[in-house]
């Protein structure tokens, strides 16, 4: 059918844009590899849990480096709780963006810290965003009667 | 423990997963079904004790009546971390021949090093893979048809095998750490059949 294939094509098109630009890593593949007929909605929970986690993780970040004695190490356990989860889903810019903002914890470096809440915040959006495109566009293929083109 | 430990073969191995991060618990509980095994997905090292039956409330004797054949922890943790749990277990007389594996998205060889003296079977790299768990499964299930003829504790290192997460973060090694490095890994193994 003319649809699918036209939804496919853009799906590959944007998909690689994604690897290519480093929002998705491999691990993502992972993910896709883990979902199957017995489970067809496991990457959607997956990343819906993510973007559920993470909402509060910006919170409590937020809200932990607005107090009058930030309590760095607490700081730290959030970027790292961060750092793990968007791991697993294969975010990977978010993920490195983590890994620099738990050295400005280290350092008890306020002003850094702050800096990359909002690099972090932003990456995590950006990610979210790209992401609620493609599950959507996956959606949209398997309404057209077509399959999502496996990842590789 | 022995006649136990036999039974596992024709069944389906019983996993406890013990992660604080919902995300990574619902990954581990995927790739662990997918490989054929039971889960049980608790978030703490409190609460892995208690469904062990090992919280002093009760006796450590049948929590549900579904025996665990392996312990899967995240290492970094609030309040309990993995390394804790893991020496929990250990001192357990009646947990510590269940085979504990360490997970954790840091590669700290002092860390490493510290787990796997304590016991643990394996040390796993975040994010843990497919290949990882179905490895795991092998080793574990290779190692209850031997159970009986064990006297002490199996402790083994991650094999070289290019699907080891630990062997690809580890090489190329660096320079200055390579010597160490080398003379870990070239531990022997300790081998299955005695």
């Amino acid at each position: 059918m003319e649809i699918v294939g036209q939804l496919q094509k853009q799906y590959v098109d944007f998909i690689t844009s994604l690897f290519r630009e480093a929002y998705l890593d491999d691990q993502y593949v992972q993910l896709q590899k883990l979902q199957d007929d017995s489970n067809p909605e496991f990457v959607v929970e997956v990343v819906s849990i993510f973007f559920e986690d993470s909402e509060k993780l910006l919170n409590d970040l937020a809200s932990s480096l607005q107090q009058q004695v930030v309590d760095f190490k607490k700081v730290d356990g959030y970027v790292h709780q961060f750092k793990g989860s968007s791991s697993s889903v294969g975010a990977q810019r978010v993920k490195n963006a983590c890994v620099d903002f738990k050295n400005f914890c280290e350092e008890k470096n306020l002003d850094g810290c702050l800096r990359f809440l909002n690099l972090v915040k932003q990456e995590f959006y950006l990610v979210k965003n790209k992401l609620e495109t493609l599950l959507r566009l996956e959606q949209q293929i398997l309404q057209a009667g077509g399959m999502v083109p496996p990842l590789e | 423990m022995g006649s136990e430990c036999s039974s596992v073969v024709a069944e389906e191995l019983h996993v406890l997963a013990v992660d604080d991060c919902l995300v990574d618990r619902k990954v581990i509980e995927r790739l662990l079904k997918i490989s054929s095994c039971k889960v049980t997905a608790v978030e703490s090292g409190t609460r892995a004790l208690q469904y062990l039956g090992l919280d002093g409330e009760k006796s450590s004797v049948g929590f549900d009546g579904l025996k665990v054949n392996l312990i899967m922890t995240d290492y970094s943790m609030p309040g309990m971390t993995g390394y804790e749990l893991l020496k929990k277990i250990k001192s357990s007389s009646n947990l510590r021949e269940i085979p504990v594996v360490i997970m954790s998205s840091e590669k700290v060889l002092a860390r490493i090093d510290r787990c796997l003296e304590e016991g643990a079977e394996e040390f796993l790299v975040k994010p843990v893979k497919l290949s990882d768990v179905k490895r795991l499964r092998d080793i574990i299930l290779r190692g209850d048809e031997n159970d009986e003829k064990k006297g002490s504790r199996k402790r083994k290192l991650q094999d070289l095998s290019p699907t080891s997460s630990l062997a690809r973060d580890l090489t190329p090694l660096k320079p200055a750490s390579a010597a160490s490095k080398q003379s870990r890994l070239k531990r022997p193994r300790l081998k299955n059949t005695d």
